[in-house]
């Protein structure tokens, strides 16, 4: 019998299987890897219309987050400031400085200043800043060193997995309600963390919602 | 076989070269795959919106209104007035819980410029912001009240008003804690309560 197949192909099958395998296995990581939030959204840092810088006002000055997002207390939504409340220091401080033009401008005829949004939860998620941080949890778990930004990035990757890993074990993130606007407090070791976070857990009966109706409501 | 190996390794080094590493800094917007159910057609705080003239979907107050639940009785809470006169005395019971709250507000928004202490050395003064009095001289001392309630209302000379970022309750909590400051200047002993003198060493 002559032969049809030359005899390489004997281990093409397998040749085959290990290929498929080979590359199933990248393209399921590759989007994993591509396709979540850790990717889609860590890192995004739009350049802004005015060059506010936290580190310098936040970090530097050490003006309190409730100066500027002032609602962040009361209300669901974190407000971003209005002009005003930058020229209570900047009609005196830099007062003619080029970088703020846009904010004198808006402040005299109401035009708004218009900043890129960073961090935005889809509109099916119901998401409330005041429950949070009355509940001692910072704004550095959700957002990052702040203080230390010039320009805000989207630091966590506020997926649905991310808000769980919390809202599951919340005693690994609270804090004294009164270091809430400390981004620089850290706990001094993983067990001082937990053993307060479970008093606090205790004390105020802390339940964060893990029902799909808490979120998507 | 080699061929495709090679192949199959550029388009990886394609991949990671063009798409990089989690946690790079991008000005890119996130990918939204599906936005219909993410971005829906709906009226967000703050956001912008092309249904009003002036691009704003937050909508002033119409004039003359007054919101729900931001009317008070009491005059003289609500505008620092009594009569024709800025009054005098906190129309609210004054107790350490009211200090304690009127330090912490203090502190997020008058310290910057009036300084913990309250004579007028905040941090804004090292940036050029000289014109801030201190509380601690007769004429503030003075001043009544409502009239001190009034300027965190109002705002005068180049201080700008705090209306929206300070309840009313607040500020009233704040002018109580300013004038815990000024009379900290003014202490003697006398004032300390027998009971705490050995902690002074007298
Ligand atoms: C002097 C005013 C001021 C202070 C103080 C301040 N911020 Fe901001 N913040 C702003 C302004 C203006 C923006 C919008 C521009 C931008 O994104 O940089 C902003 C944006 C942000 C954003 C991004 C919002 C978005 O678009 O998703 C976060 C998060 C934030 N601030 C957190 C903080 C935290 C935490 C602190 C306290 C450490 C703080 N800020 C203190 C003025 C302030
Ligand atoms: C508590 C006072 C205070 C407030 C409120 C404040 N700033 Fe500033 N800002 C400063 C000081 C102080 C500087 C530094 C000036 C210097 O470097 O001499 C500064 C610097 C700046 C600069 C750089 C200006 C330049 O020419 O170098 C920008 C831009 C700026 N601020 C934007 C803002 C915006 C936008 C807001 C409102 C969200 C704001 N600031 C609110 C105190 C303030
Ligand atoms: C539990 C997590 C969490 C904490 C704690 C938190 N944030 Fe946020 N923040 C978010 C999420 C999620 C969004 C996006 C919300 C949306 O799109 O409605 C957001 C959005 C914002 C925005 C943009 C405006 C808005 O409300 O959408 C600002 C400003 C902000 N946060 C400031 C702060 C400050 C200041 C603190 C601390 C006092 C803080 N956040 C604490 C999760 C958090
Ligand atoms: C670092 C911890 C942490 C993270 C991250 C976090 N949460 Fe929470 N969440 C809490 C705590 C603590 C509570 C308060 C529970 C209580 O008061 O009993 C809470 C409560 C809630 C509630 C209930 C509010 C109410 O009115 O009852 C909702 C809704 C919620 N979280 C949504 C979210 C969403 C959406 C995210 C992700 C974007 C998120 N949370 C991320 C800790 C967290
Ligand atoms: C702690 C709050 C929370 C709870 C509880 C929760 N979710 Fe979510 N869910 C989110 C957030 C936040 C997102 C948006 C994630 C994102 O944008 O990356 C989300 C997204 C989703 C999505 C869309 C996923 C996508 O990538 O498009 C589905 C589907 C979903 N949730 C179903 C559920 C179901 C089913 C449950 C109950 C078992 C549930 N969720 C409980 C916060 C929550």
């Amino acid at each position: 019998m002559s032969k049809t197949f030359p005899k390489w192909t004997n281990t093409l099958p397998l040749q085959i299987v290990i290929f498929l395998i080979l590359f199933l296995g990248s393209v399921t990581v590759g989007i994993t890897y591509y396709f979540t939030p850790e990717y889609t959204r860590v890192g995004y840092r739009p350049p802004q219309p005015v060059a506010f810088d936290h580190s310098l006002h936040a970090g530097q000055l050490g003006i309190d987050c409730r100066y500027c997002h002032s609602n962040v207390e009361f209300a669901g939504h974190a407000n971003i400031p209005t002009a005003e409340t930058c020229m209570n220091c900047h009609n005196q401080i830099k007062g003619d400085s080029p970088l703020l033009a846009l904010v004198r401008s808006s402040y005299h005829d109401g035009t708004p200043i218009p900043w890129v949004r960073v961090h935005q939860a889809p509109d099916y998620v119901y998401f409330n800043h005041a429950v949070h941080v009355a509940r001692g949890v910072s704004c550095y778990e959700c957002h990052g060193p702040v203080n230390e930004m010039e320009v805000v990035w989207h630091d966590k990757s506020h997926s649905m997995a991310w808000c769980l890993d919390c809202h599951r074990h919340p005693e690994d993130y609270l804090r004294d309600p009164a270091l809430v606007y400390d981004l620089d407090w850290r706990p001094a070791s993983k067990e001082a963390q937990r053993e307060a976070g479970l008093r606090f857990v205790e004390q105020w009966n802390v339940n964060p919602p893990l029902s799909c109706s808490g979120c998507h409501r | 076989m080699r061929y495709v190996y090679l192949i199959f390794g550029l388009s990886v080094i394609t991949v990671l070269v063009l798409a990089g590493f989690r946690g790079s800094f991008s000005e890119r917007p996130p990918i939204e795959i599906f936005p219909d159910m993410e971005r829906q057609p709906k009226v967000h705080p703050q956001s912008p919106s092309t249904f009003f003239s002036d691009g704003r979907s937050d909508r002033p107050p119409p004039a003359g209104t007054v919101p729900r639940g931001a009317f008070y009785e009491d005059t003289y809470f609500a505008s620092g007035k009594q009569g024709e006169d800025w009054g005098r005395g906190i129309p609210v019971e004054v107790t350490q819980q009211l200090m304690a709250r009127g330090r912490e507000r203090y502190n997020i928004y008058c310290t910057v410029c009036h300084g913990t202490l309250g004579d007028g050395a905040g941090i804004t003064r090292e940036y050029g912001m000289i014109a801030t009095p201190t509380f601690h001289d007769a004429r503030l001392r003075d001043m009544p009240d409502g009239e001190i309630y009034e300027v965190i209302t109002n705002g005068r000379n180049l201080m700008g008003h705090y209306r929206y970022q300070i309840s009313k309750e607040d500020r009233w909590a704040i002018v109580a804690y300013v004038r815990a400051l000024q009379r900290s200047r003014q202490g003697t002993v006398d004032d300390v309560p027998p009971a705490n003198l050995s902690e002074l060493g007298l």
